[in-house]
Parts: C-alpha cells; sequence; structure tokens
C-alpha cells in the first residue's frame, strides 16, 4: 500500500510537526512517570540507586523515542506492520527456544548489549498488524468467518507462545488487547458472546483437569489462583502477597502516611515492590487521595487516546490509537485490580510506574505510533 | 481501491464501538476507585492495625534476678552472663536448613538438633526457642557475624542463675530452673514474663519461696522489625526493676565449714545465734551441686543423684524428722521439773530396767546407775530415771513442753517442706492409729523414742530456747533491699528459771564431769564452756531374738539399719550465744560421731573462724590440726591489699 489513500497536502511537514503533537498527552504520560520516580525513589529508601535513576534514564531516552516514531507518517508504520509483527513473532520462537531463564520464566532474550523482552514488542506489534489488517478488509466483510479466524490465529500465535514461557499476565494482555482491536473493527458480537463462552467452558476443564496428567496450568499457576480466591489460607506462603499488599494498601488510610513513611514496604513486607506492587506503596503512603489520583491520570491518558482515535477518520489510525489505549488501560486496571485482590496476581506491571526497562521504552514507542496518528490525521 | 473514510458506515460503527469501549472503561475505573475507598476509607483503621502488627513487636525484658547474700554481704546466689543463641520459626523459613548451617557454627550434636528441632515444631511458630545456651565467647561471636546468612537466629546475652560456693547452700538456698508447663499450670494467672521460654523460677528452697522478691518486674520494649523478624530498631525502652537483694543471717564460711565437716556422712547440722534465732548455717549432706540444676542436668547425674543411699537431694535440716533419743531428755525433764513432780535434790535408783507389769524397759546401761539426780542423769543419760519422769509427769505434759521447746511445731522459714516433727500426745495417737495411749508409750517418748520425731532445726530451737530461756524463733532472712527484717519476738519461756538452770547444768557437766557422756568432746577455753546433749535413737526395732544374743555392736549392722547419732549443744555456758545441733543418720552413737563435729562446728562459730587449737583438750590437738588441714575449705579471702581479712 502506498501513501496515496491520505490527503498528503494537509499533513504537517518537518519541524511543524512539533506543533501538531498531542502535548496534553506527552504532559500526562511525564506526570505518571514522575510518580513512577518519586515511588522509586522511596522504596530505595530514599535513594535514586538502584531504580529511580536508570528509570529516569528510560524514561528521557523513551521520550525522544516516541517523538522520533511520531514525527514518522503513520502511512509508514502501517506499511510495515506486517514486519513488525513477524520480527516479534520470530524474537517470541528465539526465546522459547533460547532465552535467559529469569523469575522462573523464560522471557528474556539477549541482543548483544540489549536485554529483549519480546513479548512486551508483540503487544504492540499485534494491535499494529491488526489494525492494519481492518484497514485492508472491506468493512462489510469484518464479521464473515474466514475473515474473523485470520485476525485470531494472529493473536493466538503469540499468545501460545507467552503461555509457555509461562507468562499469564502478557498472555492474558495480548488476548485482551487484540480482542478489543478486533471489537473497535465492528466483528459482531456474536463471535465475542462465543469467546466468552469458550473461556467460561476453559476455566471448567482448568480446573477439572487439576492433579491429573492433563493438567493445563502449572502448579504454581493453580496456587496463584487458590491463594487469590482464599488468601487468608496461606497467609504466610503464596497468599502472603495478597494480604500485605492490602495492609499496605488500606493502612493508607484518606490521606496516607506521608512520603517516604510508609512502613509495610520498607520493612520489606511487600513482595516486589519496586515492580508488580509498587502501587501499594503509593497507596500506603498517599493514601485514598493519591490513589484515585493516579487512577485519574491513568484515565485521562486512555481518554485522550480515546478522543484522538474518534477525531480521526483514517480506518487504521483510530484503530491503531483505540488499541494502544486500550493495551495501556489494561496494563494498569489489571494490576490495580491485582493488588486490590479484585482479580488474581498474575504479574502485570503498573505501566510507567513500576521498575522495567523494556515494558517502559515499548510503552513510549507505542504512544509514539499514538502521536504519528495524530500528528498526521487526514483534515 | 475504497478509501476507509470513504465510508460512513463503517467510520460510525468504529465510533460507537470505541463509546461503548469508553463506556466499559469508565465504568471498570468506577469499580477500582469504589474498590480504594472500601479498603482505604471503610477499612482503613482494620489495616492500620494489622500494619502495625506487622512490623511493631513488644518484647519483655527479663529483669535481673535478685542477689541472695551471706550475712556479710557476700553473694552467695548470683547472676552471671549467659550467651546464647535463638530462633524464631517464623522468621527462620527453612528451619532445618538454618539449624545445619548453625550447627557448623556451634558445637551441636545430631541430638540436640533433633531435640531443638521437635522443639521448634511444638511451640508457637513466633517464640524464639534457644539452641544454644551458655556458648563461649569464641561461639557467640562467630553466629553473630554470620547472622545474615541465618534468618531467624538471634544472638543475645541473657542472666542466668549462678551459686559460687556450689553445694554448700544448696539445700538452704535450693535452685532455679526453666519455668516448665507444670509450673505455668499451678499459677492461676501466670506472670506473662514465664512466657519467656528458658525463663528461670526458683524450683525449690528459698529461691523458691522468695520467688515473688526475687524475680522482680519485667522491663518492655516496643520494637520495630521487618519482614524476616530483624529488628530495625527500638521505638522505646522501659527498664523493669531487679529482684529484690536479700540478705541471709546465713555466714558464707561458717556454712562452708559446716559443710565440709559433715562431708560425705548422711547428716545434718543447725547453727543458730541464742540470742536472735539467726540461722548462722543449716547444712544438709551430702550435698550436690545447684549449678547442675540451673544448666540442665543430665538424666544420668539426675538419677546418680536419685538413686544414692545418702539421699543428696533431701535437706535433712528441716525435711528430716528422727526420733530425738536423748537429747529430748532435755523435754522431758523440763516438763517433770515444771510440773513439780520431782524435787531437784531427788534422786532414783536406777539398776538398769525398769519393770512396768510385764515389760522391761532397759536403760542403756545394763548395770544401772544406781543413785542418780536430775543433773546426772542428763549426764549420764539415764534411761531409768527418765521412766520414773514419764510416769509421773504423763505424756500431756510432755507434748506440752516439747511444743513449747518447739517441737512438734512448724517454724516460719523460708524453706522447702518444712517439717512439723512431733510431740505426740493422747488424741494424736486415737486419731492416727485408733488405739489408746499406753504407759509404755509414754516411757519411750521420754527418752525421745517411740512416736517422737523432731528435726535438727528443731532440736536447735529446743537447744537455744533451753540456754536462753526465751521462745526465739528461728529467722533466715535479715535484709530485704537494704530493709532490715527485724527478728519476731522472743518473749520469756515462762518457765521455772530454777528449772532451766537445773537442765542446763545436767548439759554442762554432760560436757565438763569426766563421767560425762560427752567428755570427750569438751571446750577447754574457760570463756567458752559448752553445755550440750547426747542422743542416739535406734531406728530399728530389737528382737526378742536379738536381745537374747546379747546387744550387737553397731558396727555389725548394715549401714541403714545403724543407730542414728545426734548432739545438740550451746556455748559459752555463761552467757549463751550459739547453739549447735547434729544428726548423723545411722552414724551410731550421739557421744562419738556427733558431739565431736558439734563442738567443731561450734568452735568455729563462736570464733568466727578457725579457732586457736588451745580450745581443745591437750590430747586432741594433734589430731584436730591434721583433720583441720584435710578439710577441703574456701580460699581465705583476701581484699584490695592482699591482705588476708580477718
Amino acid at each position: 500500500m502506498s501513501y496515496l489513500g491520505y490527503n498528503v497536502k494537509t499533513v504537517p511537514t518537518g519541524l511543524r510537526k512539533i506543533l501538531y503533537v498531542n502535548w496534553a498527552l506527552v504532559l500526562l504520560l511525564t506526570a505518571v512517570a514522575s510518580v513512577g520516580f518519586l515511588m522509586l525513589y522511596s522504596v530505595a529508601g530514599g535513594n535514586f540507586e538502584p531504580w529511580a535513576d536508570a528509570q529516569m534514564k528510560r524514561f528521557a531516552a523513551g521520550i525522544i523515542g516516541m517523538l522520533a516514531i511520531g514525527f514518522v507518517p503513520i502511512w509508514i508504520w502501517r506499511n510495515l506492520s506486517i514486519l513488525a509483527y513477524l520480527i516479534a513473532l520470530a524474537l517470541l520462537i528465539a526465546v522459547d527456544a533460547f532465552g535467559t531463564v529469569g523469575m522462573g520464566a523464560q522471557r528474556w532474550i539477549e541482543l548483544g548489549p540489549l536485554r529483549l523482552q519480546p513479548s512486551e514488542l508483540m503487544k504492540v506489534a499485534q494491535v499494529l498488524f491488526l489494525a492494519a489488517y481492518y484497514d485492508w478488509l472491506d468493512p462489510k466483510k469484518v464479521s464473515r468467518p474466514l475473515w474473523v479466524l485470520f485476525p485470531v490465529l494472529i493473536i493466538l500465535a503469540p499468545v501460545f507462545l507467552v503461555l509457555i514461557q509461562p507468562d499469564l499476565g502478557t498472555a492474558l494482555m495480548l488476548l485482551a488487547g487484540g480482542g478489543i482491536v478486533m471489537f473497535i473493527a465492528g466483528v459482531s458480537w456474536w463471535y465475542f458472546a462465543t469467546v466468552i463462552a469458550m473461556i467460561v467452558a476453559v476455566v471448567f476443564a482448568v480446573f477439572e483437569t487439576r492433579g491429573t496428567e492433563m493438567q493445563l496450568l502449572r502448579d504454581y499457576q493453580y496456587k496463584r489462583i487458590d491463594t487469590f480466591l482464599d488468601p487468608g489460607s496461606d497467609p504466610l506462603g503464596a497468599g502472603y502477597n495478597i494480604m500485605q499488599a492490602q495492609i499496605a494498601l488500606g493502612s493508607g488510610g484518606w490521606s496516607g502516611k506521608g512520603y517516604m513513611q510508609g512502613t509495610q514496604s520498607r520493612l520489606n513486607f511487600l513482595p516486589e515492590k519496586h515492580t508488580d506492587f509498587i502501587f501499594t506503596t503509593l497507596a500506603e503512603e498517599f493514601g485514598f487521595v493519591g490513589a484515585t489520583s493516579l487512577l485519574s491520570l491513568y484515565a485521562l491518558i486512555v481518554a485522550f487516546c480515546i478522543f484522538s482515535a474518534q477525531a480521526n477518520r483514517d480506518r487504521f489510525s483510530a484503530l491503531l490509537t483505540y488499541g494502544v489505549g486500550s493495551m495501556f488501560f489494561l496494563f494498569f486496571a489489571f494490576n490495580m485490580a491485582m493488588v486490590t485482590g479484585l482479580v488474581p496476581v498474575v504479574g502485570v506491571p503498573l505501566p510507567l510506574v513500576s521498575y522495567g526497562g523494556t515494558a517502559m521504552v515499548i510503552l513510549l514507542m507505542a504512544f509514539g505510533l499514538v502521536q504519528s496518528a495524530h500528528i498526521h490525521r487526514p483534515r | 481501491m475504497r478509501r476507509p473514510r470513504e465510508n460512513g458506515e463503517a467510520i460510525r460503527k468504529m465510533s460507537r464501538r470505541g463509546m461503548i469501549l469508553g463506556g466499559v472503561q469508565t465504568a471498570i475505573v468506577g469499580v477500582l476507585a469504589v474498590r480504594f475507598r472500601h479498603l482505604q476509607v471503610d477499612r482503613a483503621d482494620n489495616f492500620r492495625l494489622l500494619a502495625d502488627e506487622n512490623s511493631i513487636k513488644i518484647r519483655l525484658i527479663p529483669p535481673a534476678r535478685g542477689l541472695l547474700q551471706d550475712r556479710n554481704g557476700r553473694v552467695i546466689a548470683g547472676n552471671e552472663q549467659n550467651f546464647r543463641v535463638t530462633i524464631t520459626r517464623e522468621d527462620a523459613g527453612d528451619v532445618v536448613d538454618v539449624m545445619q548451617r548453625l550447627s557448623r557454627l556451634i558445637p551441636m550434636t545430631d541430638e540436640d538438633m533433633a531435640k531443638t528441632l521437635r522443639e521448634i515444631e511444638r511451640r508457637s511458630p513466633t517464640l524464639p526457642i534457644i539452641v544454644a545456651d551458655r556458648l563461649s565467647w569464641e561461639d557467640f561471636s562467630r553466629v553473630a557475624v554470620n547472622a545474615p546468612a541465618l534468618p531467624g537466629v538471634t544472638t543475645e546475652v541473657g542472666l542466668s542463675r549462678v551459686y559460687p560456693q556450689d553445694g554448700d547452700f544448696a539445700h538452704v538456698l535450693g535452685y532455679v530452673g526453666p519455668v516448665s508447663d507444670y509450673d505455668l499450670s499451678k499459677m492461676e494467672s501466670p506472670d506473662p514474663l514465664l512466657q519467656i521460654p528458658k525463663f528461670q523460677i526458683g524450683k525449690v528452697g528459698v529461691e523458691a519461696k522468695l520467688e515473688d522478691e526475687l524475680r522482680g518486674k519485667a522491663g518492655t520494649r516496643r520494637i520495630e522489625v521487618n519482614a524476616y523478624g530483624r529488628v530495625i530498631r527500638e521505638l522505646d525502652r522501659k527498664e523493669g526493676d531487679p529482684g529484690a537483694t536479700v540478705q541471709m543471717t546465713l555466714d558464707h564460711r561458717l556454712q562452708n565449714y559446716a559443710q565440709a565437716r559433715l562431708g560425705d556422712d548422711s547428716a545434718a547440722a543447725v547453727v543458730m545465734d541464742v540470742r536472735n534465732g539467726d540461722i548462722l548455717a543449716i547444712s544438709s549432706a551430702p550435698s550436690f551441686d545447684p549449678n547442675m540444676f540451673v544448666r540442665g542436668i543430665s538424666g544420668k547425674e539426675y538419677r546418680a543423684l536419685m538413686e544414692h543411699d545418702h539421699r543428696p537431694l533431701a535437706d535433712k535440716t528441716v525435711q528430716g524428722a528422727y526420733p530425738p533419743g536423748s537429747t529430748f531428755k532435755i523435754v522431758t525433764a523440763l516438763a517433770a521439773l515444771e510440773a513439780g513432780v520431782i524435787r531437784p535434790d531427788e534422786s532414783v535408783y536406777c539398776r538398769g530396767y525398769t519393770e512396768l507389769g510385764k515389760r522391761r524397759f532397759h536403760c542403756w546401761k545394763r548395770s544401772g546407775h544406781g543413785h542418780v539426780g536430775l543433773t546426772q542423769s542428763l549426764e549420764h543419760s539415764c534411761d531409768v530415771f527418765f521412766y520414773e519422769l514419764a510416769q509421773r509427769v504423763g505424756i500431756e505434759r510432755i507434748a506440752e513442753m516439747a511444743r513449747q521447746m518447739g517441737i512438734g511445731v512448724a517454724h516460719d522459714l523460708p524453706m522447702s517442706a518444712v517439717s512439723e516433727g512431733l510431740a505426740p500426745d493422747k488424741d494424736w495417737k486415737v486419731k492416727k492409729y485408733g488405739k489408746d495411749w499406753l504407759i509404755g508409750d509414754t516411757l519411750n517418748a521420754s527418752i525421745g523414742q517411740g512416736f517422737v520425731l523432731a528435726s535438727p532445726l528443731q532440736l536447735a530451737v529446743m537447744t537455744a530456747r533451753v540456754a536462753s530461756g526465751r521462745a526465739v524463733s528461728p529467722r533466715l532472712v535479715r535484709q530485704v533491699n537494704g530493709q532490715d527484717i527485724p527478728p519476731a519476738e522472743a518473749p520469756p519461756l515462762g518457765i521455772n528459771e530454777n528449772a532451766l538452770r537445773l537442765v542446763r547444768r545436767g548439759m554442762f557437766d554432760v560436757m565438763n564431769s569426766k563421767k560425762g557422756t560427752a567428755y570427750a568432746s569438751r571446750i577447754v577455753d574457760d570463756t567458752m564452756r559448752m553445755a550440750g546433749k547426747t542422743g542416739t535413737s535406734q531406728v530399728r526395732n530389737i528382737t526378742a531374738a536379738e536381745r537374747a544374743r546379747g546387744v550387737i555392736s553397731n558396727d555389725d549392722l548394715p549401714w541403714n539399719r545403724r543407730d542414728h547419732a545426734l548432739f545438740v549443744c550451746f556455748a559459752p555456758f555463761d552467757a549463751p550465744r550459739i547453739a549447735v545441733s547434729v544428726v548423723v543418720e545411722h552414724g551410731g552413737g550421739g557421744s562419738a560421731v556427733a558431739a565431736p563435729i558439734a563442738r567443731d562446728i561450734l568452735l568455729q562459730a563462736l570464733h568466727e573462724g578457725t579457732p586457736p587449737l588451745t580450745a581443745y583438750p591437750e590430747s586432741q590437738r594433734q589430731r584436730i590440726e591434721n583433720q583441720q588441714k584435710e578439710l577441703k575449705l574456701l580460699p581465705p579471702e583476701t581484699d584490695d591489699t592482699g591482705k588476708i581479712r580477718a
């Protein structure tokens, strides 16, 4: 495909693009990331080392990357989407074959000095490819079985590869993110109803096969489900994370214990205090006010994506913006639901706040695509 | 190629779906906000409490146990630093792994390890369990240095009881030991201190009786701990009160001497200050090392103590109740004189026995003493004289006099199982055996045989009362925390002074008349003349067959069937200061066995140290000198200048 479909003349060029960047979104992202720096500084006991400093550098790199990607015309990204997907898929296969094992799962791949987590890359590549697919497909055909099967395979292939790492959280994100793009693209409700019915059936099967040789999940995954359903059953074992997270969160109260005054994280009662559970520290130190403020910031980012997509008459751009926004939403919503005990602990980081290199950079690059769609939207 | 934007329907549909998506996301954000509110506002107090429980722990600070001092302030039960290592299951994680690592640092047998692991399993996971106790400084610091690799392991310096004079005070002071479940079950609302693992409480003796004074009050410290149980900081600390310092009436040198003098005999000695009832020494032999019990006695050591036929664990001074034998004649004589049934100058003819109905009651001297008056009867310990007195005065008055002299009544001392002894009377026998009192019982009682029982303590009290004419009561505690405990009132006995003087005269003759039963054990120092009374009490009934064969020498009998040797004495005769009673179980005759021991202890007490040999009869000095050299006594104390203190 070419750029011929776009009204290239109305698109800003050169440095003028700076004026068309969605600066409000950049500001919001910076605000959320700053909350992250504050919290990483706090959980390290008032030190920039080892987390806050590194996180800030990555954020700076990520913002530059975002703007760079944003300045590249959107149609170029559309044309590259299939390539991005295939590269991500190849890397996922590679990581399964000879990746580095960390924290009981095989997620990393070493590319020279870079430590890459291909599943992170796949989250963006998948959205990109699905958006391109539905842009290409005649909207009248979207609900036809054959045309539905193809995107389903596009989604399930990486889901499967991530699941065997095993990384249940990311697999769920990929599944839900892809599903949302399909939903926005206009695939019939019936398919979603069918899938939900199937999920119920699978959940049933998962529990039924437990303990047999056919067991579908790993033991630790079953255990996580158990402790989610009843965290008190094993307060010093697997339920410990959930209990301690809720204690930290709840003890924050209305306005929190004050910055750097949280006892639960500082005294190591909290697990993974700088990654998946960083929200509990924030909630403990800044209370309900702080927690809802961060939630509002996140919600605003998603809202800006939705507004941007609504205003964009280009099908690919809109789908991509919805997709990235939804992926972002899924992350923070799932993480917050996880630490407040609404859903099982499946290891989903809090976007932009949790310490983590790949996730941060890739997320900002994804927002770069959103910026590109915003800058180059048809006018 | 169709342009997507030309397809209005598709755009509108996407926009609609986008709105639905936004709506669902808004709803989810709402759910999250409600959840935050639920946790952080509605249930905040609940979680705040849990957070504090997480990190703030209250630990008790065990108070230092009160010191026990002798009358001169020397510590006879103190505390020493004890380096130990504890483990808390909750914080240790893999207990077995941690224990194995620990076993490489400190000496620990597989058996110790299994025992500790069992203990850890049995106790609450939050309770620290002592893994090793009384570690050397090297072992202790090795554990402390490796602490980061040993989660849940804490090194601490505690205080542990120590008895510097080992066995000398074992019976009177008793010992402490870790509080047991049985101890706890006996208490209604146990002091929270007792929950501290291996907290030491008094088990017997003064340690147990004065437990409330000695224990002190626990202090508390609030500490902040992290998730691994490591103490981050101390929030505040309230020191407890150490237990009271209790000063005893005992004299550590005299006690040491008495214990050494009794040696391995199964014996008891009590030294009392006649003037105020202070117990200066109270020794039961053989003794044992109470420090063994504090450390935790092994099964083997304990069995050895239990199976020893001289019963080292029993406190013979107050628990032991013996037939007082002829020492009881003091009581009978006083009862008769007080009742006026005999005149001071009256004499009785002894032909070696008294006939009562068909029974013959023998005097110990088969050939008889001939005419004897009261003082001679004591001097020669003539039984027949007292058989006569017994018939005249009756058991009721003898029993009453015995109680007045402190036999058959409980003395209030902070010691374990203090025996009341027994001053039998008619009611007692009817109640106990359902049989009437017989006149023969009175005769036996009059010479301290039969039913009469007295502990060495009671014999000392009796002697002190005779010597002083006052109802002195024994006391053990002189000061508590520097506060004097006044001696109990000692009212006059209300016994005719002439009667007392006559009995004392008899006791003087026992020692100082050439024919006295204890002449060999006299003191020749005129300022310290002693008065005493021997006693030999039978522990067996002599069978008719034995009597037919004639008197059997004690030496031919097995040890446990020989007579008990008893002796009571006081000195100086003119102004009595010290009363001593000695009982040697199965020792044989009182004059030969008990009297020399009593004299040695008495002299030691009078001189407050080793007496000059001139106090002893000249013929005995060489032997006494050798004996003094052989005794293993405490080394003499030196003051700062290195001079030996008096």
